[in-house]
């Protein structure tokens, strides 16, 4: 069994490798971030009817598509956090030149269970909760109950983004907290979770979801492109030299009404 | 008769055969038995190769960080800047979601196996065992899935009450079975049959009045306990025990059938009853069997990756106190197929070969419980072969 998915994993290889080199031809491969995901699907999707061009996402987050690029088993890389100096430099070493284009901005929601009254949060409190200094709701004005801390897998561009910009690179999460491996397995597990608290895209915070107030300021596509929402990020389709040809219509997407109906339609924020 | 005779002629023409005839058969006897030999050695040979390549990798680690932060450390953090991979709370929650499915399957895979052999009539066993092989064909994504979404909300909500009804299902019986034996083995030895019935009778009523209390406290104890989240030891232990059940009820069931039926009839023959029988002659002699099981039920728990990536919670420490099932951990399996897309070449070279250490941890355990298991089936077979 074992040995079948091996092989079968092999196949897959060999054909992504196929398609990738086929870069050329009439097919566009996209890999990367979950957060990006759904965003790279419906372009992907609005793409294959307008021009006939058949895109393929995969969503195994941005650590993995910037792999990708640099194996060039991909066109674009999908991703929601920059590019790392290692990553870049292992690109150059391979011959490969990554360019970021921005397709969207997004801003980082901090979600609870819709039962918690707790309704802001500074980020001083969200950084101590993830330290594991806050263990207690009441400790921030919510219920007597303890916090589950919900985080995502190391691979994720949300996580690293997240932790830069609340926890600071240098401080760790605290060891009690549940790692998820999608923003779709945060909000289920937040969504079912009384004392839980976790973080995802702001285009997955729906209403099975109590979005939290960050110093004082709501997560809404307004207060995320005017800056004042403090979890901002761009999100990025991440390219092998400047983009041409129909990939760079996919890239430019964005630019077009069309994109930015897609855009808002999902959550996001337009850059343009 | 005719089949006799055309054997002799076989024999008889094979003696007068050419000098090359004989080489020919003599060259096609060595290329059979060395095809033979080349397939059971591939599958070794594969084996060894596993061994080797995991370890060609996991070396490199133990080379760039040393043994003790691995086995010593619980600070697990490979993406931080300086990485940290203490992997001892990770070593334990692999032991302790193990530790835990075996308890769980374990004695219910046995009881079921000696209910499907010596109990349940031949017709009905017929359709049990199927069943609960289908078990087996269950993907593990599915019940992943059902782990994550239906069994955490479960036990998040009704966690406490969930406890007790399992407590009362299981102590019930097992408590009513103790009270009845203990007070009538504690009687034995009173000679006069009048006083023996009346000194059992106050026992057994006090015993029992102690099992109805001890039911009652602890029920309600474990009624109180609110589980904080439902992604734990608990959970994933629950969902594996289902996974290894179909192994150990299959193999030790068959184990069971192979102790003949004369030695049942033997048994029954010499006026043991069938209690006495299961647990003094069947057992016993389908022991070797049974362990040959238990162990491949344990190793599917310990190797088993998607539940426990998915229903565990993945927090890389020691559960406070250690025994606490209902706090959330982290297994190597899981670490090895979570971390395994982020770290390559790219990333630093430590961070890659931490998780081929790990591999080669589990191998070793695995082949080391094999091994144990091995060794305690040859000398059971001593033992009842009576050398």
């Amino acid at each position: 069994m074992k040995r079948l998915g091996k092989k079968l994993s092999i196949a897959a290889i060999v054909l992504l490798t196929a398609t990738g080199s086929a870069e050329a031809g009439n097919s566009i491969v996209i890999d990367g971030s979950t957060t990006v995901g759904p965003l790279a699907k419906s372009f992907a999707a609005y793409f294959t009817r307008k021009y006939n061009i058949a895109v393929t996402v995969s969503e195994s987050g941005s650590g993995n598509g910037a792999k990708s690029l640099i194996n060039k088993s991909c066109d674009i890389a999908s991703m929601s956090r920059p590019l790392k100096p290692q990553e870049l430099s292992a690109a150059k070493s391979k011959g490969v030149n990554p360019i970021s284009n921005v397709v969207a901005l997004d801003g980082i929601a901090i979600v609870v269970h819709p039962s918690n009254p707790v309704r802001s949060l500074t980020t001083a409190q969200i950084a101590d909760i993830y330290k594991g200094k806050i263990t207690n709701w009441s400790q921030v004005g919510g219920p007597n109950a303890n916090i589950v801390v919900i985080q995502r897998e190391s691979n994720s561009g949300t996580q690293e983004s997240f932790k830069e910009m609340v926890v600071g690179k240098e401080n760790p999460v605290t060891r009690n907290a549940e790692t998820q491996a999608s923003n779709g397995a945060v909000k289920s597990r937040v969504s079912l979770t009384r004392g839980a608290i976790g973080f995802l895209g702001l285009g997955f915070a729906d209403s099975s979801l109590k979005k939290v107030a960050v110093n004082g300021v709501m997560p809404t596509p307004v207060t995320v492109k005017n800056g004042t929402y403090p979890l901002s990020r761009p999100l990025y389709f991440v390219t092998n030299g400047q983009p041409s040809g129909s990939v760079k219509q996919l890239v430019d997407l964005p630019k077009s009404v069309d994109g930015k109906k897609i855009i808002n339609e999902l959550g996001f924020i337009n850059k343009y | 008769m005719n089949e006799e005779g055309n054997a002799t002629a076989g024999r008889s023409s094979a003696f007068v055969v050419s000098a090359r005839k004989r080489k020919l058969q003599k060259i096609t006897k060595s290329a059979g038995e060395s095809l033979l030999f080349l397939v059971a050695a591939i599958v070794a040979i594969i084996v060894l190769f596993i061994f080797y390549f995991v370890a060609r990798d996991a070396i490199p680690f133990f080379q760039i960080r040393g043994f003790s932060e691995f086995f010593t450390s619980s600070e697990w953090y490979p993406a931080d800047d300086p990485p940290r991979f203490g992997a001892l709370a990770i070593i334990y929650g692999s032991l302790m979601v193990t530790a835990g499915s075996a308890l769980i399957a374990v004695p219910m895979g046995i009881i079921a196996a000696i209910c499907l052999s010596d109990v349940l009539p031949f017709s009905m066993r017929q359709y049990v065992k199927p069943v609960i092989e289908m078990l087996a064909a269950i993907p593990s994504v599915a019940f992943g899935f059902f782990a994550l979404v239906i069994l955490a909300p479960l036990l998040q909500s009704f966690g406490g009450p969930i406890l007790m009804w399992t407590w009362w299902l299981i102590a019930t019986p097992f408590l009513l079975l103790a009270v009845i034996v203990s007070s009538e083995l504690l009687v034995m030895s009173i000679s006069d049959d009048v006083r023996r019935q009346q000194v059992q009778r106050i026992l057994a009523s006090a015993f029992g009045i102690v099992a109805i209390l001890l039911l009652f406290f602890v029920g309600r104890g474990l009624q109180k306990i609110e589980i904080l989240t439902g992604t734990n030891a608990l959970n994933v232990s629950i969902i594996l025990s289902f996974m290894a059940l179909p192994t150990i009820v299959s193999v030790s069931e068959d184990a069971l059938q192979a102790v003949g039926r004369d030695m049942r009839e033997g048994s029954y023959a010499l006026g043991a009853t069938r209690a006495e029988t299961i647990i003094k002659i069947i057992l016993p002699a389908a022991s070797s069997g049974i362990l040959a099981a238990v162990i491949l039920g344990i190793m599917r728990a310990l190797g088993e990756t998607m539940v426990v990536w998915m229903a565990s919670g993945n927090s890389s420490h020691i559960p406070d106190p250690w025994f606490n099932y209902l706090e959330s951990v982290r297994t190597l399996t899981a670490t090895i197929a979570g971390d395994m897309g982020e770290a390559d070449q790219v990333t630093g070279s430590a961070r890659f070969h931490v998780l081929f250490a790990m591999g080669l941890l589990l191998l070793v355990i695995s082949f080391i419980s094999n091994f144990i298991s091995e060794r305690i089936v040859v000398r059971q077979r001593k033992i009842l072969s009576g050398q």
